[in-house]
């Protein structure tokens, strides 16, 4: 039996087309994915995100807690409402999750993960607090419907469609959200564009999503979300990285605080093991097909694979995050096995796209 | 869903459809295009080239995935169709318009033992 989110009658009755995703039944399209892609990049699309969880840790020294727990510092998160990205590593320096984290109050932070990891989250969360802080509470929210709202009119449309909203979120920056009482408001996302993610009771969901809909906010599914987040350089997890390999491979040491003095789970392994391998990005240049996840790359350097590919709507090109051998740089062509063929392709640094504009050749 | 009556199915949602010269016109059916979603490339096989039936014959790819399409009955291939190739989203909007490739069947009756539209249509419920 798949799991619902609180929306998922409304996904039907639209006539979305659902898949199975990491257990969740979740909408891919509603229609066209490549239009849904287009409305988030030139006006305002909307995802059901409420398949992710968020988690509430509450008490006394959370953010010591937080300190060690988390490859990134939260140290970083000074003013009351600010996010991070982090990754969650496990002793031996594999990613166990990626997730963001809000720091609301010295004795509350949020952390919101994934969905297909929550379990495995939670139980190691427990582990680590049992050990260190057993005097902190975890509370995971499965009360709450959480709704990304992205494009470069989606505040603008977020505000005209949910009244009450303007006042308590108009002054935040990006990366900063706001519990205004009736809905906690995050200007984050998942597509390289400007926009709000919402969280509200499960029970107002239906009603929060109507009200955007008739704003003209369009409802957008999780293939649109998978070439948006491609699109602008996102790893998306157990597919960009998981458990068997590093941050450091993965495209992701801007997250990991190697620096401090700080101690963290996971920092005497990446410091014993610096990479080998990098992740970057893929421009396909010939004709002949679209990369794909698990191709395989052939460099002077030796061989790489894709962790992700797809057609990038917004370049009318297909791209790619592949893994391969360091000493590979931006510029460098590169040959992909696609079928019976062997494909160039430019390597590139990612993003390939943000706030609507392309930044790769 | 739209299963028009003019021609024959096989069970891996490709259409057949003869041609008053007796070859005969392969595409995917509008449930194959629906299910891929968006298609933003294809490629086709080489003209003269000699399928045999339940080959994989082209390939179509949407932002999704990619899928291979099969010859639903043996036989040369005589054509090919360069407009879906410069614009795949065709298959999309036309499906039963938009052919693939053009087959000269090397068993004039193999159009008759694949599914009809009501088999078709109870196939995909």
């Amino acid at each position: 039996m798949l799991k619902q989110t609180p929306l998922n009658a409304v996904h039907r009755a639209a006539g979305a087309r659902m898949v199975d995703f990491g257990g969740w039944d979740m909408p891919v399209n509603y229609g066209s994915q490549i239009d849904e892609h287009h409305a988030v990049r030139t006006d305002a699309g909307m995802f059901d995100v409420s398949h992710m969880r968020a988690v509430d840790l509450t008490g006394n020294g959370v953010r010591d807690f937080l300190r060690y727990a988390l490859a990134n510092n939260v140290d970083k998160l000074q003013a009351p409402g600010k996010a991070l990205y982090s990754c969650l590593l496990r002793p031996d320096g594999g990613v166990l999750d990626d997730l963001i984290v809000y720091f609301l109050r010295e004795d509350l932070f949020r952390i919101v993960v994934n969905a297909g990891t929550t379990d495995k989250d939670i139980a190691w969360f427990r582990t680590l607090l049992a050990q260190h802080a057993p005097q902190v509470q975890l509370a995971p929210r499965d009360d709450l419907a959480i709704i990304a709202v992205q494009g470069p009119h989606a505040r603008t449309k977020f505000w005209q469609a949910l009244p009450g909203t303007e006042a308590a979120t108009a002054g935040l920056r990006p990366f900063f959200a706001a519990d205004v009482a009736t809905a906690f408001i995050a200007r984050t996302g998942y597509t390289g564009e400007d926009g709000f993610e919402i969280m509200v009771p499960a029970t107002r969901a239906e009603a929060t999503w109507h009200a955007l809909h008739a704003g003209g906010v369009l409802p957008c599914g999780l293939g649109a979300r998978d070439t948006l987040r491609l699109e602008a350089g996102m790893n998306l997890y157990g597919q960009d990285m998981d458990e068997s390999v590093s941050p450091l491979a993965s495209g992701l040491a801007w997250t990991v605080d190697l620096a401090s003095p700080r101690d963290f789970v996971g920092k005497d392994a990446l410091l014993a093991h610096p990479p080998t391998q990098a992740l970057m990005g893929l421009v396909l240049l010939d004709a002949g097909g679209v990369l794909r996840a698990h191709q395989k790359l052939h460099t002077a350097h030796g061989d790489g694979e894709i962790t992700s590919g797809t057609f990038s709507p917004t370049l009318g090109k297909s791209i790619a995050l592949a893994r391969v051998p360091a000493g590979i740089a931006a510029g460098d062509v590169v040959r992909v096995s696609v079928r019976h063929k062997q494909l160039a392709s430019r390597v590139v640094k990612p993003p390939f796209v943000r706030h609507g504009k392309v930044l790769v050749e | 869903m739209n299963v028009p009556a003019d021609r024959k199915y096989a069970e891996s949602h490709e259409w057949a459809r003869a041609r008053p010269d007796g070859t005969v016109d392969v595409g995917i059916t509008d449930h194959a295009q629906a299910a891929l979603g968006d298609l933003v490339f294809i490629e086709l096989p080489a003209v003269g080239r000699k399928l045999a039936a339940g080959q994989a014959s082209a390939v179509v790819e949407s932002v999704k995935a990619a899928s291979d399409v099969y010859a639903p009955l043996a036989g040369d291939v005589v054509a090919v169709n360069d407009e879906v190739v410069s614009a795949p989203e065709k298959v999309n909007e036309h499906a039963y318009e938009a052919w693939l490739f053009r087959v000269k069947p090397a068993d004039p009756d193999a159009l008759s033992k694949l599914l009809d539209a009501a088999a078709y249509e109870k196939l995909i419920g």
